[in-house]
Order: structure tokens, then sequence, then C-alpha cells
């Protein structure tokens, strides 16, 4: 990925071609493009995925109050809700995503992953990974995040990702994908497994708007990161299982971006409609946003 | 597309934010005593909910985008002895959605510089006392302020040649004929520091302000 791809297909050939790790070209893309040398990288990785699970551990043991307070120890409720609704490694997964998105919330320490209002999905991901599957070496996951990085990299070039470009659907859509690939990696799914689980969490994700309640990063923004999460592992476990998306991974991000194109602005982070716009936000609204404003005339500064 | 490390909850309202007041503070050259913020249009009305007024103060006491600190900058700026004051303003249509003015004290010395979020983390600085500029700083950056003298560019831009400087972008404004003239020169390569003691030194240069580069 010296030269960026822009499709799946050309990362493929690329890897079919040189007989390369899939994560290989993502790794020369970040020499080249950053300045640093290998270690360096590598090291950073290392440093992003400490900050991640530190994120997790943080959401759980602090206070997670947000300055509006819409976002109250939703992770800690689920950690110690009594009833599993589908088994313990379902919950945690829940939990711990959730605990690292609160934790940004709460103006906590995080990795943007590929964004700060997707920053809860990676970590969720990540961490629930290992924790199921405590054989998977931790370098594994490093190069599974490099595997990440290069679905995010294509994503943006062909659509997007960020909410207020393409909706919600682009930035968890985006993360979701990316937690996706780097679970399909870490578990041995080959190169093909790893792009249709690409396409089914795309295909899963989207079309979600972007609404946030008063403009700000928290709802519905937190449980949509959960739910992100929930999805990414869905994805994986059908594409490990050699099922297809039928519609090939390319058409799928292009699809995305074409409903990106045509969304209205209303849906693109302006909290003007969808969840933003409903009664009780527009009364949230009066106690969460600055009231004392001044108005200037057309044209003035 | 994995990072940067930041303080939530978002790129553009907290760590844009705190570059916006890093750089400032740069700009003036210390800690002021006081600052007058203002926020601008989308950031007029969130500017509480998101935290970018914790963030603001943050970068103006010299934080960086990571610092865990952010979150209790009201507390930190006793420490520092900075007073502060913050005002929102709405519909300031010729400015960008995301602006910042802020006016930096200390005793006599006053500094304004108005700042917007780009969105990722990245800013742009677009005014300095009134001059109109358009820097990232992403690369190092030189602002001399100088008597508007004939030739004054040429002889700059020859002593970042001989440094084997590459100018990257240059803005050149000033408040009238034979006045003030501001420099502002982002460069792909550092300057050496003799050469920024003798521009300093020449009669018609007023100020030199050095910018290394701003973390992330």
């Amino acid at each position: 990925m010296s030269i960026l791809f822009n499709s799946f297909s050309e990362w493929k050939n690329h890897i079919e071609t040189h007989n390369v790790p899939v994560w290989q070209p993502v790794l020369e893309y970040e020499i080249e493009q950053k300045g640093r040398t290998e270690n360096e990288i590598w090291l950073k990785l290392d440093q992003a995925y400490a900050v991640m699970k530190d994120a997790v551990k943080t959401g759980l043991e602090k206070d997670m109050t947000s300055i509006s307070g819409m976002i109250n120890n939703g992770a800690k409720k689920v950690r110690d809700c009594k009833v599993s609704v589908l088994g313990e490694n379902f919950q945690k997964l829940l939990y711990y995503t959730l605990a690292a998105k609160e934790l940004n919330s709460c103006m906590g320490r995080i990795v943007a992953a590929p964004t700060a209002g997707a920053s809860g999905i990676m970590p969720g991901v990540l961490t629930t990974l290992s924790e199921i599957h405590p054989d998977i070496p931790k370098q594994k996951i490093l190069e599974g995040m490099l595997v990440s990085a290069g679905i995010a990299l294509i994503i943006e070039k062909r659509a997007s990702i960020s909410g207020a470009v393409g909706g919600c659907q682009a930035e968890t859509g985006t993360a979701a994908a990316m937690g996706a690939g780097a679970i399909v990696y870490c578990l041995g799914g080959d190169l093909g497994q790893i792009f249709e689980s690409v396409a089914i969490t795309i295909m899963n994700m989207l079309g979600l708007i972007c609404d946030p309640v008063a403009g700000l990063v928290e709802v519905p923004c937190v449980k949509r990161n959960a739910s992100a999460s929930v999805i990414a592992f869905a994805s994986a476990q059908i594409a490990l299982a050699g099922d297809s998306a039928v519609i090939p991974v390319d058409e799928v991000i292009d699809a995305m971006g074409e409903v990106g194109a045509s969304m209205e602005t209303q849906y693109k982070e302006t909290a003007l409609g969808g969840i933003a716009n409903t009664p009780t936000a527009r009364e949230i609204e009066k106690n969460v946003l600055v009231q004392v404003v001044e108005e200037v005339e057309e044209g003035e500064v | 597309m994995i990072g940067p490390v930041m303080i939530g909850p978002s790129s553009s309202h907290t760590g844009g934010v705190v570059r916006i007041g890093k750089v400032a503070r740069m700009i003036f050259g210390e800690q002021p005593e006081s600052a007058s913020i203002t926020f601008y249009n989308s950031f007029a009305r969130t500017y509480e909910g998101h935290g970018s007024d914790r963030a603001i103060i943050a970068g103006l006491l010299g934080m960086n985008t990571d610092d865990e600190r952010i979150k209790q900058a009201f507390d930190e700026t006793q420490k520092a002895g900075m007073l502060y004051s913050m005002k929102a303003v709405m519909n300031a249509s010729a400015l960008h959605p995301n602006a910042i003015r802020v006016l930096m004290q200390k005793g006599e010395k006053k500094t304004e510089v108005l700042g917007i979020s780009r969105g990722g983390g990245l800013i742009s600085i677009l005014e300095i006392d009134g001059f109109a500029c358009n820097f990232s700083a992403q690369s190092k950056t030189m602002i001399i302020t100088a008597h508007d003298v004939k030739g004054s560019i040429a002889f700059i831009t020859n002593i970042l040649a001989s440094d084997d400087c590459n100018i990257a972008t240059m803005t050149v404004n000033r408040s009238g004929k034979n006045d003030i003239a501001k420099l502002v020169i982002e460069m792909d390569s550092g300057l050496k520091p003799i050469s920024l003691e003798y521009l300093k030194s020449l009669n018609w240069v007023i100020d030199v302000v050095y910018l290394e580069n701003v973390e992330i």
C-alpha cells in the first residue's frame, strides 16, 4: 500500500501476486506516510492497543458521568446485571465496548479508531476477543489492527468514515468493519473471509443516520457502539463459516457511499433530525446547550 | 486510521481546540495572565457539553491533546494563575462553523488569535492581531512582524535558502503602506538557531516567533 489501494480487489491482487501477509502493504504504507521505521509502527500499534485496554478498564472503574449527565455508568450496569440474555461473553462484549466509549464521552484518554465517536468498538472487540481466545499472541492482534487500518483506508477513499459526511453507517459502520476484519484475521481466516466480513458488516450497518442529541457524542452514539461491536462478531462468525455476502465488498462500500451522498443534511451530525429532533431531545438541549449567546448581523464578525 | 491517542469526546471539539489553544500560547510566547475566549457558530451552543471550554484552557496552559488533565483544566488555571472568560457568538456567517477567537494578555502585552478546527484534530490559524494568515502548525512555522520596507521578503527568503529551508507556504499582510507587515512562513525543515537570532537582530524586524511542530 505504498501506493494506497483504491479497492479491496487491488489489495487482494497485490497479496496474491507478491505472496505477502495481508497486513504487509498497510505496514509499508504507514512507514512511507508517517516517515517511521517498521519498529516504530509496531510500537505505535502496541501503544494504541494498550490505550484501548486502559480505556476499557478505566470505563469500568471510574465514575462515567458525562458533563450533560446523559451518560451515566451504563457499562457497569451491564456488567453487574444478573440477567444474562445471551451468556457471559456477549455481556462482556457489550460492557467492554460501552466502557471505552463512555470514557470518550467523559473526556477520557482514547484512541480514535477510526474516529473518536466510534472509539468504543475496536477496544470492545479486541479485549473481548483476546479474553475469549487467550492463545492469540499479542503480535497477531497488532497485525489484525493493521488489517483494520487497511480496511478503513479503503472505505475512506471510496466512501467516508465520518458521520458528518456519510452518516453513522460510515462512522460506526467502518469501525465495526475494522473490528470484523481483525477478528477474522486473528482467528485464522483467509483474505477472502476477511473481506466477506467487511461486506457483511457494512450491509448490516447500511443506512444508519448520525443524529446526536444536543450535538453531543453521547446519545445514541454510546449504545450504537455496543451494537456495532455485536455486528462485528456476527459478521465475523458468518464469514469464518465460509458463507458469502454475495455482493462483493467493493460494491457494498460503493453502495454505502451512495446512501451517504443522498442522505439529507439533517441526518449528518447536525442534530436537526432523527433522535436529535424528538421532543425529549429538544427538552434536553435546553439544559445542555449554552443559553447565553450573542447573535451578530449577517456578515459581521 | 488507528489513532491519534486523544482526550474525548471529539477530534474537532476537543483535540483541535486544545491545539488552537496551544498554538495561541506559542504565538504569545509565554503563559498569559488572562485569556478572553469567544466561541463562534457551531461551537457557540455546544462548547460546554463537548468540553471545548476545558480544551481551549488546557491548550493555553500548554497541554497536549492526550493529556488526562484536560478535563480538570479549570482547576489547573488556578495553579498557573491564569484568569479566563468565555463568550458565545452565533450567526457569524463570515467565519468558519468551528471558529474560536482568543485574546491573551500579560501586563501591557496583548495578542489576539483566530483559529478554526477543521475536524480530525486539524486546525488553521487565520488571524494574528488582525493580520490575516493561514497555517496549520503541522510543520515548522515562522511568524515575522516587521516594518514594511522594500526588499524585506527577498532578504528573509534568502536567509531561508542559505539554510537549505524549503518554503511550503507563505502569507504576507500589512496594516498599511510603509506600516507594519506580518509574514507567516511554513517550512519543510527547520531554521538554524543562529539565523533566527540574526533575523531578530535586524533593525526593521519587530518580532520573530518560531513554532516547532505541535504534536497532535
